[in-house]
């Protein structure tokens, strides 16, 4: 199995598409972070508009956490998209180029085979994220330094403590991970049924963007199915940002405001994986493999 | 017995002066008390109790210098602050000038007798449009403020006293005032998610808030840099 592994991962690494993805976020980051650099207190005065018509707001605003919460906010949107660059591939690509009957040929079963293609994709998808750990919070804190992350929210502000933070982004990084995972999962389910990368990267990209749209719309008749939409629960990284308070309005040191929402996100999402995984190994052992 | 009486008498005319004492006097007094201090540097601590703020109470460094340079600065941190925080500042409380002051009888705040000043400013463009003071006259301390601006709303200051009294400065500041609505756009918050948000809209219907300033040491009259106000 980890043999599987290492040559589904030398395929993906050695494919020039790969990197198409750590690029753009490479690029993405560093084009922000100078932006910031250079236009970080005019950024500031404007998303603090509202609050600094009536408060004096002194400190530290853009700082390293700050931009990379920015970051975040930017990225994990267009990430997804980038994953089923790859994802959507994995499957259909070996079909296009005429492997896929060959290596099915070897004495490996059909449910070690996808298995190994998807753990491939998972670490793929992780190396990812970690790339923009690096790049999105690390050399953040590099060239802005740190302090206490200041965060908007639609009806409260939320303020964290520096020495309240670092574990917060571990953990947001973590969630990212499942759910990039769950995009992964819908583009290596699709590239089952397409003998070209074309549509089931097409297809994977149109079901994010459909299912982004359904979840932001706040009409009664999507708040029904949202709950069910692994789009919902994407974002949901950034409840490791929101803080209790207790009785007296003070903050309440490493503690979330919501945990069971992000345990009730991560449920769906790794339902969402098992369930897509699980009909993907069904369909492929059943399926009448011609190319 | 004719000593106890001749004792009451001299405390009863030593009560009787220093309440009939003009209001300007006593303003002018606790001026000069508080002028005493040309600057200083004091360390403590911050708690913001805003309905629609989440924040730590943080330690703060507090700078002061005449006539009405203030700042406060949170360690490694962010500080909020209300508009026109700048009177947490006792200085700036005090140090006002072209104002009527009418005096408005005594009042109990925090079981101690207190003078009611009003001033009233005479600049019709000055942002204050009334203030009222409480001054324990017998220490020549402010217990309590209450301004209203036209700017800003109005606002309470609540100021106790301990180790430093003797130069007018507090050991807390409460100040105390009325927050307006915050709603931020879904466009700049990117968060489209308003579930689970009720009983935070239900909270934030109080929209009176509240800053607390707890101080623990002052270094009076050392210097401080102009630069650090900038």
């Amino acid at each position: 199995m980890f043999t599987l592994i290492q040559i589904e991962l030398y395929k993906i690494f050695n494919r020039p598409r790969t990197y198409i993805a750590f690029i753009a976020i490479a690029a993405l980051t560093i084009i922000v972070q100078l932006g910031l650099k250079v236009d970080g207190k005019e950024y500031a005065d404007f998303v603090m508009a509202d609050l600094k018509n009536t408060f004096s707001i002194d400190g530290k605003i853009i700082n390293g956490y700050f931009v990379c919460y920015v970051l975040l906010q930017l990225l994990l949107v267009h990430v997804p998209l980038l994953i089923a660059l790859i994802a959507a591939d994995m499957i259909s690509g070996e079909a296009n180029i005429g492997t896929l009957r060959l290596l099915l040929t070897k004495p490996i079963s059909r449910v070690q085979f996808i298995i190994a293609k998807f753990i491939a994709t998972c670490i793929y998808t992780v190396a990812l994220l970690i790339w923009l750990a690096i790049l999105g919070l690390l050399l953040s804190i590099f060239i802005f330094g740190t302090g206490d992350l200041l965060l908007l929210k639609n009806n409260y502000v939320v303020q964290l403590q520096q020495n309240d933070i670092f574990w917060r982004y571990t953990g947001a990084f973590l969630f990212a991970a499942i759910a990039m995972i769950t995009v992964a999962a819908v583009g290596f389910f699709l590239s089952l049924f397409a003998e070209n990368s074309i549509g089931p990267i097409v297809a994977t990209m149109s079901i994010i963007i459909v299912c982004t749209i359904l979840s932001t719309m706040s009409l009664p008749l999507f708040n029904l199915i949202k709950p069910y939409l692994f789009t919902t629960h994407l974002v949901t990284w950034k409840e490791f940002f929101d803080i209790k308070i207790n009785n007296q309005n003070e903050t309440i040191a490493g503690s979330i405001q919501n945990p069971a929402k992000i345990i009730n996100s991560l449920t769906v999402l790794i339902a969402h994986i098992i369930i897509l995984i699980s009909i993907t190994i069904f369909i492929f052992k059943k399926k009448d493999i011609l190319s | 017995m004719k000593k106890l009486g001749f004792l009451f008498l001299i405390l009863l005319c030593f009560q009787s002066i220093v309440f009939s004492q003009d209001a300007t006097t006593l303003l002018n007094k606790v001026k000069a008390k508080i002028n005493l201090v040309n600057d200083y540097t004091a360390t403590g601590k911050m708690k913001t109790d805003i309905t629609f703020i989440k924040a730590p109470i943080g330690k703060v460094t507090v700078y002061f210098k005449k006539p009405n340079k203030f700042k406060l600065k949170k360690e490694n941190g962010i500080s909020i602050l209300p508009k026109g925080g700048v009177s947490i500042n006792i200085g700036a409380i005090i140090n006002v000038e072209d104002f009527d002051i009418i005096d408005s009888g005594e009042e109990i705040i925090d079981n101690t007798i207190t003078r009611k000043i009003i001033l009233l400013p005479k600049n019709e463009t000055n942002d204050v449009a009334l203030s009222t003071m409480y001054i324990d006259a017998e220490k020549l301390l402010v217990k309590k403020v209450v301004t209203t601006t036209k700017e800003n709303g109005t606002y309470q200051i609540l100021i106790s006293y301990g180790n430093y009294s003797q130069y007018g400065l507090p050991d807390k500041v409460v100040f105390g005032f009325n927050t307006k609505d915050y709603k931020m756009p879904k466009g700049i918050t990117m968060e489209f998610d308003d579930e689970g948000k009720k009983e935070m809209r239900e909270k934030m219907k109080n929209k009176k808030g509240k800053v607390e300033i707890m101080y623990n040491t002052y270094i009076i009259n050392k210097g401080i840099n102009d630069a650090i106000f900038n």
